[in-house]
């Protein structure tokens, strides 16, 4: 057995080292990242023959559609974001660990942004070609998912904290997330939109960074303080 | 050295233990015994600090718990009931990650040998989910061997484990104990008290005191 010698603090490998952990297990169960990107697909391609197959109709509604794909595709895959570790104790060695409970649980988000979210933005120029959306509106498209679909992960996140102990809380975690989901909303498809009319949308896109900014300092926070409330 | 003072705690209304004081100094393990839901898993949570229904006072080398949290959990580890290994990782995987959140660096060397020392040599690369219980209950004592925690605090240790692995698992702590590190048990398991460092604490006879007090209050009254 080692002596007792203390050690230095490593927050940043511990970190690493849980980001490595979860893009592991979404790689050895990949049904679990697979299920919303399918669910997002599936959306777009079912809207075209549900509503319409005209192609101006289609890229009016191209924004919306994806973007609600998208933000419903993130929900469904926030359930199990601390379940999983709640499940089989994990949870609990993640809140024993002597390094700052809100820079683990930003690690945690991020590896989920990467198998949800940052999935979902690369699969965004098919559905937007799907849904004739104008070339034009493309990097709008893009940079809106790349700025908006993080602060979808990290808000869920305290849903998911919150709910971490209710058997099947999918209903209440929507519920809680759904409000802060709006604003990233309006302003990705207000982007999007301006840009296929072909108007300037440098202030949407400053209004979603202000949300990421916003969502990285404040919602690690919340979240370490739910799961140590909730997981007495 | 951990004390523990005037502890009390109440779970849905009723009360599980109070004014329960106790010290575990280095070299010393202490088992916790009591019938099922006396609140020996409750009675762990608090000091680890992973549940803050409480009242009374958790002193860590002296210095009030929540004072000095980032050191007792560098000192410390929590195993409870579920052993929080991840069934699609490997033995060595699980080992890795949970020694890299304690903050102790260990060598893939280091783990092999902790994993040697469970009897698991061989078993490092076979993902969880083929082992079986007891195999999971090793890994995760070797994760304890691997850590550089003084405090183990153990919620029962013994489950699943097979008879040799009682008496070896008995070996550890005392191991462990020997070397000045400290340990905290629950355990429905008799365990044997070879070098005198065992103690036990019986979690009932504080929740007894309660309702034998109330009842001298009720008659002192009357």
């Amino acid at each position: 057995m080692p002596g007792f010698e203390k050690q230095s603090m490593n927050g940043f490998s511990a970190c690493v080292a849980v980001i490595r952990r979860d893009l592991t297990l979404a790689f050895r169960s990949p049904g679990q990242a697979i299920n919303p990107m399918a669910f997002f697909l599936m959306v777009a391609s079912l809207f075209p023959l549900g509503v319409t197959p005209d192609r101006e109709v289609l890229a009016e509604l191209a924004a919306g559609v994806i973007w609600i794909g998208a933000l419903l595709a993130v929900l469904l895959s926030l359930d199990s974001l601390f379940k999983s570790d709640q499940d089989d104790g994990a949870l609990d060695q993640l809140l024993m660990s002597p390094h700052p409970l809100p820079l683990l649980v930003l690690a945690k988000v991020f590896s989920h942004w990467l198998t949800s979210g940052f999935c979902l933005t690369l699969m965004a120029p098919l559905l937007a070609i799907m849904l004739h959306l104008p070339s034009e509106a493309f990097s709008a498209l893009m940079i809106t998912l790349l700025l908006g679909t993080p602060v979808l992960s990290l808000a869920g996140a305290i849903g998911a904290a919150l709910t971490v102990r209710v058997q099947r809380g999918g209903v209440l975690l929507t519920l809680l997330a759904l409000p802060l989901y709006i604003p990233v909303l309006i302003f990705a498809t207000g982007a999007v939109n301006a840009a296929v009319q072909k108007m300037p949308y440098t202030g949407h896109i400053l209004w979603l960074s202000v949300f990421l900014v916003l969502g990285i300092c404040l919602a690690p926070l919340a979240i370490a303080g739910a799961l140590r409330v909730i997981n007495e | 050295m951990l004390n523990v003072l005037q502890l009390s705690c109440e779970r849905d209304d009723r009360l599980l233990f109070s004014h329960l004081s106790f010290q575990l100094c280095p070299g010393e393990i202490l088992q916790i015994e009591g019938r099922n839901g006396a609140g020996k898993t409750s009675l762990l949570r608090i000091i680890a600090g992973l549940s803050s229904s409480y009242t009374g006072e958790i002193l860590w080398d002296g210095q009030p718990l929540a004072k000095v949290y980032a050191d007792f959990r560098l000192d410390c580890f929590f195993l409870g009931h579920k052993p929080g290994l991840k069934l699609d990782l490997t033995p060595l995987e699980n080992l890795a990650w949970r020694s890299r959140l304690a903050n102790t660096t260990v060598s893939h060397e280091g783990l092999l040998a902790a994993l040697d020392r469970v009897h698991l040599a061989g078993y490092e690369d076979i993902p969880c989910s083929h082992l079986s219980a007891g195999q999971l209950r090793r890994v995760a004592f070797a994760g304890l061997i691997a850590s550089q925690a003084r405090l183990w605090i153990l919620d029962e240790p013994f489950t699943a484990i097979d008879l040799e692995g009682v008496v070896w698992l008995e070996s550890l702590l005392e191991e462990h104990a020997s070397l000045g590190g400290m340990v905290l048990v629950t355990s429905h398991q008799p365990l044997t008290d070879r070098q005198g460092s065992l103690r036990k604490l019986q979690l009932e006879t504080f929740a007894k005191d309660v309702l034998y007090d109330e009842q001298e209050v009720l008659d002192a009254g009357l």
